[in-house]
């Protein structure tokens, strides 16, 4: 899994909530942070940024949850990059 | 078959601002008071907008459709809501079911609707607020349970903009988990369509109300995912209802400027002109500024969908806030310019007035807005 997916995601992230500590393991929803206007930022982020298109069936919360499992799926979407 | 150059012969096709300029100075601004007054715009329009190619343009090109951009999208909708809102607002719901076809469906569901929606065939409403929930979707009652493999659907839709013409609608209902989006022919059992008449403004856009009693539906009816992310198929539906609106606010403020220029230019008060009048001017300067800088904040926010930018969203909360009051504004004020004749029926202000009123309500309300823009604010800057 690449570290720059991962930092770069995190960017994305922290530059929406400055206020919070996050890591690539922790649990965004947990803190709180996910509604339906942030989520969809995450997908046009994730799809522009890596050049990637979400399939429906990919749309699942635990994809989702943190930089580590958003990194996962980005490495599956596209796997030239594993 | 006939081809739609032979049922409308004449009828450019609509591919940016000038062409829908020109279709809608020709086809729609003469009649625009008289929808408004009939209650509802004709088929006939309806079926020259199908030969102009102005339902779905932006829908690739590989399903038919115009692979039009965002941003010209948005001129094409300013232009029609210079026209009529009314107008407008029948595009602007079938362009938000028609997006979510494509963005959302299977290769099932879009390969049934996208190119019927493209061609507009098919003509399409948002069914998402209730007599009981406007502002917070997540009050809907509306709700779906699985059955045999399928779905069957109960509730009541209101307010819905094109409700007694379209063919499809896509409801949103309470499932065991979360909030799905269905996808339902107007013409399955248990469906009841009752119009809702004598709106204060967008009085032709054929509003009703929509009763769902054990509407049963296949697997298939269920659009985009389920679970967390179906908020996003809302979320992003939305998102290009309220750019189409905030197009159609700045085409109400250029209406409104184009009005009072020809009538101040005519119009004499104790000897001047009305446009010599400082007040007046003063009015008018306020239009040509807002209208500007409305239709740069709207096009920024067609810019960045282009560009798949997540910016986008907020970007067109910020459009909308300001084109949407700023519609408002200055409509009011052209009936003010007007005088007895802003409030009469022989110039189209009075329209303008009423509709521009709507823009501050639909697809998230100022209040709404405000909170929303404010909350990005928080996590931008504080
Ligand atoms: C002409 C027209 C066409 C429409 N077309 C459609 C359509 O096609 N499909 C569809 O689904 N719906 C449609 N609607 C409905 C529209 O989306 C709703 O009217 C809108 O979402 C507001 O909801 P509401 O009317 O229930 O007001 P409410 O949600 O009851 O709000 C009432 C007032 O309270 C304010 N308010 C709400 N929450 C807050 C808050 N937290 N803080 C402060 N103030 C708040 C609102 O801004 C509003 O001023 C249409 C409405 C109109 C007028």
């Amino acid at each position: 899994m690449s570290a720059n997916t991962k930092e770069q995601i995190l960017d994305f992230v922290r530059a929406r909530y400055p206020q919070a500590e996050i890591d690539e393991t922790q649990d965004i929803f947990a803190l709180g942070f996910v509604n339906s206007l942030f989520a969809m930022e995450l997908v046009m982020f994730i799809e522009k940024t890596f050049e990637v298109t979400i399939p429906n069936d990919e749309l699942k919360i635990d994809n989702f949850r943190s930089a580590n499992t958003m990194a996962e799926l980005v490495d599956r979407l596209s796997p030239a990059r594993v | 078959m006939t081809t739609l150059a032979e049922t409308a012969p004449g009828i450019l096709q609509v591919t940016d601002r000038k062409s829908a300029r020109a279709f809608v100075d020709t086809h729609i601004v003469p009649y625009a008071d008289a929808y408004d007054r009939q209650g509802r715009v004709p088929e006939e329009l309806l079926e020259r907008m199908t030969a102009a190619g102005l339902w779905a343009p932006f829908l690739p090109r590989d399903t038919g459709g115009g692979g039009m951009d965002l941003v010209t999208l948005g001129e094409v909708h300013e232009e029609v809501g210079r026209g009529c809102s009314s107008v407008r607002s029948l595009l602007t719901v079938h362009t938000m079911v028609s997006w979510a076809v494509q963005r959302w469906g299977s290769p099932a569901q879009r390969e049934q609707w996208v190119p019927a929606l493209g061609r507009g065939d098919v003509l399409a409403a948002f069914c998402l607020s209730e007599p009981g929930a406007g502002s917070d979707a997540s009050g809907i009652a509306t709700n779906v349970v699985e059955k045999n493999g399928g779905w069957v659907l109960n509730g009541v839709k209101k307010w819905i903009t094109n409700g007694q013409r379209a063919d499809l609608f896509l409801v949103f209902a309470r499932t065991a988990t979360s909030i799905g989006a269905f996808l339902v022919p107007r013409d399955s059992p248990g469906v009841e369509v009752t119009p809702i008449e004598d709106m204060l403004g967008t009085r032709a856009s054929m509003i009703a109300e929509i009763s769902f009693r054990d509407v049963a539906l296949g697997p298939d009816a269920l659009l985009g995912p389920s679970g967390f992310t179906a908020g996003m198929v809302l979320t992003g539906t939305l998102d290009l209802g309220r750019y189409s609106v905030a197009t159609g606010s700045v085409g109400i403020i250029q209406a409104a400027l184009e009005a009072c220029a020809a009538y101040a230019s005519r119009r004499t008060v104790g000897g001047s002109l009305l446009k010599d009048l400082p007040l007046i001017q003063a009015k008018l300067s306020d239009m040509v500024t807002d209208a500007r800088a409305a239709r740069l904040l709207v096009a920024e926010a067609g810019r960045l969908k282009d560009a798949g930018e997540a910016s986008t969203i907020m970007a067109t909360w910020v459009a909308k806030y300001f084109a949407s009051t700023a519609a408002a504004r200055h409509a009011s004020e052209a009936v003010q310019i007007h005088g007895a004749n802003g409030c009469g029926h022989d110039y189209p202000v009075a329209r303008l007035y009423r509709d521009a009123k709507v823009m501050e309500i639909i697809e998230g309300s100022n209040e709404i807005q405000r909170i929303t823009i404010a909350s990005q604010a928080e996590r931008e800057i504080i």
